[in-house]
């Protein structure tokens, strides 16, 4: 078990919807405050600290035991880094697409961290966890004296709306018997209609709270092609003070909740209310047809 | 066997029996076991109880895995091929010569039966899949054993589970080394019990084994005789197999293969070339002759070499497959055996007259060896299958009388409820059982591994059993072993 005082969090959410850059952002605003944070990046593809450490990829605690024979010979300091700011930072790794197992890839590469004494001198460990919880090896980071609090990164668009929610039922699976709770969604902006009203909306629906809006801003790009955090390459820029806000925002969040996920049919109908989807007679009259097929009628 | 005549009425109301034997259980569980246990009703054509589903948790089932019906049973006495037990070490150290299927030849050299290889599964397997040490493993075993014909990929649980794709690493060792490598899909989790792993082992039979059949017959030039016959399922337990075929052989059939007990790979190549496929152990190994009846149109038939009375019986049907030769040669061989089998009859029969035998066992046991007992004067009074079939509950309908208790994959608890009530003189059952038993003083012999003796199938394997059971039942030893208020007079008895 690991020392309670530190706050653990985590960051899901929909593949592609950038967690890892705002994560990442995140981190750098908490580490400005002068935290002592560590990042675990839980995702075989391992890019959840490129942007501390300016690098294209670190060594992974998995590829380093898969060449050394056993996790067992692996050594901590080969493994963790120090990037932005002294913001400690560790990838699991994990097999390349369509060969082994990446979930207990994820569970070794925690019990390997754990039992070589990285959980200590911390204010704040995050892990940055692949898409969707689609086995026991990405519920890890949740369990039991992992991460409390996790933050769902999501946008107005359906499908990441409909992954934040699978998540936030992976979430009330184990806040009863490991005590999680969600700390709120962070909309990550596509610019979608009524964005905005949408996921505060479904934030009240999943009993919690829309923590923060990131704007869109291109700037996010610009830093990420070299390899930096928003926050590292342009500290005065707008999008730097929002991260910071983000960072500010969780480092004080104390509305922490069993969540309530909503029925897939529920979800759909938060989409008509908001006008993306028409009412029922609408959607019966759009669903399987072609966009040619609708444009005849 | 079958009598028309009901038994005697036991002292035991046995359907009564049946209803506090599931009386400790929670409502759920006593309503699945119940459909498990019944009293043969001779007026039925199979036993009156549900089989080959999932067992109850928490009942300790004695039932095995896929694993273990791959493995364990079919594949692993082929002895000419090395048999690697594919993922962590455990399921191939802990099953290693589980099985006592003797063969012949040199082991390490042209035989591999009682060596254990494993691929060593570790995390970094698990994480970053197996299929590259797999393939290292194969190279090596090809290599330090060159005498080998093949080899076969028997999965454990984790191959299942990170999907390692087998199928791909033993088409392309086969082709780079030139044998046959077989992959099984025999992940313990798969089935309700071994008897799934049976099946796909018959499968990969038919589909990485069969398929070069033909080219193999040809390259040996192997000549077609019309007296060819190949023992499918027997397992040459402590030699059950040898008694067997050379009863064949005197009757005048040539054995082309043994299945799988001593048995080697070229001889299953050659097997889809008999006239006919003689199935002893139906339930892991009728897949496979049906395949061979379809495809190949080769009949087959189950026979029984368990006692004298059926054996005889057997080699009439056998030879009433062939011409007059062999149904005068099988006469002679009944006859010839007669003398032999009256002096075991004379000397055992009296000691064993009247004892009473309670079987459970695993596929074919339960019921074909009734027939050696029968033939001792034994009576059966319970019988059941660790994973028979419905089919097998039909095929012991013949075997037993009216009013035996059936009990489809006994638990633990049932199985010394129904002992300690019935009383038997005997159980005969496996090893998970035994010290359970004779713990309660019961005299016991175990029926998967003859207890380290056999054969019992064959003529000669009767006089085995007849022997086996005789020290069992009249031993010393209960009498020796006093509890601590018989004690004054059992060493009374003991010093007469």
């Amino acid at each position: 078990m690991t020392d309670p005082s530190i706050r653990q969090i985590a960051f899901y959410g929909k593949g592609g919807i950038g967690k890892s850059t705002t994560s990442q952002n995140t981190i750098a605003g908490l580490a400005e405050f002068g935290d002592r944070i560590m990042i675990v990046g839980c995702d075989p593809k391992a890019d959840s600290t490129r942007l501390m450490l300016h690098s294209k990829a670190q060594t992974t605690v998995l590829h380093l035991a898969a060449e050394r024979g056993a996790v067992e010979d692996v050594e901590l300091e080969e493994v963790l880094l120090e990037g932005y700011k002294g913001v400690k930072c560790v990838e699991s790794g994990g097999p390349e697409p369509g060969v082994g197992c990446a979930g207990r890839g994820i569970i070794t590469a925690i019990n390997f961290l754990e039992e070589n004494g990285a959980y200590e001198d911390l204010d704040f460990v995050s892990y940055d966890v692949l898409g969707d919880v689609v086995c026991g090896g990405f519920a890890m980071p949740i369990r039991e004296g992992k991460a409390q609090e996790i933050y769902i990164v999501t946008s107005g668009e359906m499908m990441a709306m409909y992954a934040a929610n699978n998540i936030a039922r992976g979430i009330l699976k184990y806040a009863h018997s490991g005590g999680v709770r969600l700390g709120g969604l962070i909309c990550n902006s596509r610019q979608c209609d009524r964005e905005l009203e949408l996921i505060e909306t479904l934030a009240k629906r999943l009993n919690t709270q829309m923590i923060h809006f990131v704007p869109r801003d291109n700037i996010v790009q610009h830093a990420e092609l070299r390899r930096m955090t928003v926050i590292e390459y342009a500290p005065e820029s707008n999008q730097a003070q929002e991260y910071r806000s983000l960072a500010r925002k969780i480092k004080d969040n104390t509305n922490l909740t069993v969540p309530t996920p909503i029925t897939m049919d529920e979800l759909e109908d938060l989409l008509v209310e908001f006008g993306i989807l028409g009412d029922d007679s609408a959607v019966q009259h759009l669903i399987g047809k072609t966009a040619a097929e609708v444009a005849v009628v | 066997m079958t009598t028309t005549e009901p038994r005697p009425v036991a002292p035991v109301d046995v359907k009564s029996l049946i209803e506090e034997v599931l009386e400790p259980y929670p409502e759920k569980a006593k309503k699945k076991r119940a459909k498990h246990l019944n009293v043969y009703d001779h007026a039925k054509a199979d036993c009156g109880v549900k089989s080959n589903v999932k067992s109850v948790p928490g009942s300790m089932t004695t039932r095995g895995c896929a694993y273990a019906g791959s493995k364990g049973v079919v594949w692993g006495p082929i002895k000419d091929m090395v048999h690697i037990s594919h993922g962590p070490v455990g399921c191939g150290y802990y099953s290693w010569s589980g099985r006592r299927n003797y063969y012949i030849g040199t082991t390490g050299i042209d035989s591999y039966g009682t060596m254990q290889f494993t691929s060593d599964f570790q995390e970094r397997d698990v994480v970053f899949g197996g299929d590259k040490k797999l393939t290292k493993l194969i190279e090596e075993v090809e290599e330090l054993f060159p005498l080998n014909r093949g080899q076969s990929i028997q999965s454990e649980c984790p191959i299942g589970l990170i999907g390692d794709d087998i199928e791909a690493v033993a088409r392309k060792a086969a082709k780079e080394i030139g044998k046959t490598i077989v992959p099984v899909r025999c992940e313990g989790f798969r089935g309700v019990s071994q008897s799934l792993g049976h099946h796909i082992a018959n499968d990969t039979i038919r589909d990485w084994v069969f398929p070069n059949s033909e080219k193999v017959a040809e390259e040996q030039n192997h000549q077609v005789g019309p007296y060819d016959v190949a023992i499918i399922g027997d397992y040459n337990i402590g030699g059950d197999a040898w008694s067997s075929r050379i009863l064949l052989e005197e009757i005048g059939l040539r054995v082309v293969a043994q299945w799988s007990g001593d048995g080697t790979l070229n001889e299953m190549f050659l097997t889809p070339k008999v006239k006919l496929n003689l199935v002893h152990c139906y339930r892991s190994m009728n897949y496979i002759a049906r395949h061979m009846e379809e495809t190949y149109q080769i009949p087959w038939m189950e026979y029984n070499f368990f006692g004298p009375t059926q054996i005889a019986e057997s080699l009439r049907t056998i030879a009433a497959r062939f011409d007059a030769t062999i149904q005068a040669n099988a006469e002679a061989v009944i006859a010839k055996y007669e003398a032999q089998i009256k002096a075991v009859l004379d000397k055992f029969r009296p000691r064993l007259e009247g004892k009473t035998v309670a079987l459970m066992v695993g596929g074919l046991r339960p019921r074909h060896v009734v027939p050696a007992f029968t033939d001792l004067g034994m009576q059966l009074i319970a019988t059941g299958y660790e994973f028979g079939h419905n089919d097998d509950y039909k095929r012991t309908t013949h075997y037993i009388e009216n009013g035996t208790l059936i009990y489809d994959d006994v638990s633990a608890s049932e199985f010394e409820h129904f002992v300690k009530e019935l009383n038997p003189d005997l159980v005969a059952s496996g090893i998970k059982e035994k010290y359970v038993f004779q713990k309660m003083a019961l005299p016991f012999r175990q029926m998967h591994s003859w207890d380290y003796s056999g054969p019992y199938h064959g003529y000669d394997g009767f006089a085995i059993f007849a022997r086996d059971m005789d020290l069992a039942l009249n031993s010393p030893t209960w009498s020796l072993i006093p509890t601590p208020w018989g004690k004054d007079k059992a060493l009374a008895a003991a010093a007469h």
